[in-house]
């Protein structure tokens, strides 16, 4: 039954979406706008968490100190932007704890990206260069997401997310312009990494069945293709400026359409990965679980030095 | 009236949840930035410095239990804030008379 209220939420809730204003957490909203956006938004939070693991795979064996500190620096922003995005989620009814629990009993999905392994250091400046720029053009139309406290969460990851881009291209160059067997890593690392880094753009348009209804509610403002394209088109000229070739023998442009024609997309590989059987994903899963397990002890040592402090000050007196 | 983000007491979080406020720099007032959270008010602090300071974005840095946080009600929204509307004579630019006149 239709109450009232949720009569003249609901009108308020299509004007607000209408008027391309923002929806914050107490205004009343659709259950589906409600669950749909804590699925998108708990996972992407699972991807920046998860995201950690194949870069700090490199922070040991990184080749330079300074090389060393900037990528313990971007792991930090990657655990960081993932306690932003949980903050946001929060925001709609789920706790913390539950979202961690998703995630480690394998019922939330998190991006299939981080689920392929990174073999050289070359890998660090791919993923930054391309799986960071795929990110970035995926997130910054997301900062004007309908869902207010999705957009405040990420304007501030896209000012951060800039730094972690422009390093690996800078990776990537640094080895170009190195020895023939250095050229060899990185065009090795783009060719591993370009077709991965084009599917997290999500399925095609024609095979997205929450894209439309994401699009109309303005949490998505561009489909998973004009995306796409948008980001094939910024590569193009920077893999000259680097002197890698793109592994895409059927890119090129197309005049009339203003656009690249790109070879087709193995979605067969992108399903299996998203299902659990990519390369890396038990050992992903199992790392965060352990590391979770692990710092139990340490939760609960807080809480109790917590309880403990808080007991030591009578009620009522300033401490 | 209840605080925004109290977690539901059915399922309570393993820590409490804290509001973070940062000085962005002398002379400015703190902003809300965001929330995290923490086991007590000294870790809430460390937390909000390596979660929301990690570029020199602040000066000093507020915690407030997110329970604290009394907000007005966002469905009584017309009738709260209605006292002001329809007085424009509360602004400078009400007063139209002086135009042309300097320094008023």
């Amino acid at each position: 039954m239709t109450t009232a209220t949720e009569q003249e939420g609901r009108a308020r809730f299509d004007e607000l979406i209408d008027s391309d204003s923002r929806v914050e957490p107490r205004d009343w909203m659709p259950d589906d706008y409600r669950r749909s956006l804590i699925r998108q938004m708990s996972q992407h939070a699972h991807s920046e968490i998860i995201g950690m693991q194949p870069e700090a795979n490199w922070i040991t064996r990184a080749p330079s100190l300074k090389r060393k500190a900037i990528l313990m620096a971007k792991v930090q922003d990657e655990a960081g932007h993932g306690l932003y995005l949980y903050s946001a989620t929060q925001t709609l009814g789920i706790t913390r704890d539950e979202m961690t629990e998703q995630l480690i009993t394998g019922r939330a999905r998190y991006s299939s990206i981080f689920n392929y392994p990174t073999l050289s250091w070359a890998d660090m400046g791919a993923i930054g260069w391309l799986v960071d720029g795929a990110a970035i053009c995926n997130q910054v139309p997301l900062c004007r997401a309908s869902y207010a406290p999705y957009g405040r969460a990420m304007v501030r990851i896209c000012k951060e997310e800039s730094f972690h881009q422009r390093q690996g291209f800078e990776i990537l160059l640094q080895l170009m312009r190195g020895t023939p067997a250095q050229q060899r890593m990185a065009q090795d690392a783009v060719d591993r990494w370009y077709w991965p880094s084009l599917m997290m753009f999500g399925p095609p348009d024609d095979d997205s069945p929450n894209s439309a209804r994401s699009m109309e509610w303005k949490i998505k403002r561009f489909s998973n293709d004009e995306l796409r394209q948008r980001f094939v088109g910024t590569l193009v000229p920077q893999a000259e400026a680097l002197g890698v070739s793109l592994p895409d023998p059927e890119l090129r442009w197309n005049e009339q359409n203003g656009s690249y024609d790109l070879g087709p997309i193995d979605w067969t590989e992108f399903q299996e990965v998203l299902a659990g059987r990519g390369p890396c994903n038990a050992q992903r899963l199992q790392r965060r679980r352990d590391a979770h397990e692990d710092g139990l002890w340490v939760r609960e040592a807080a809480a109790a030095y917590a309880a403990k402090q808080a007991a030591r000050v009578p009620e009522g007196t300033a401490a | 009236m209840s605080a925004p983000g109290a977690s539901d007491s059915a399922h309570p979080e393993t820590w409490p949840l804290w509001e973070v406020f940062v000085r962005s720099s002398r002379g400015l007032s703190h902003v809300h930035v965001g929330s995290l959270h923490a086991p007590d008010e000294t870790m809430a602090v460390r937390n909000a410095r390596d979660l929301y300071t990690r570029r020199s974005e602040g000066v000093s840095i507020w915690v407030v239990p997110s329970e604290a946080i009394t907000a007005s009600d966002p469905d009584a929204k017309g009738a709260f804030f209605e006292s002001p509307a329809g007085k424009n004579y509360r602004h400078a630019t009400y007063y139209t008379a002086s135009e042309g006149v300097k320094h008023l």
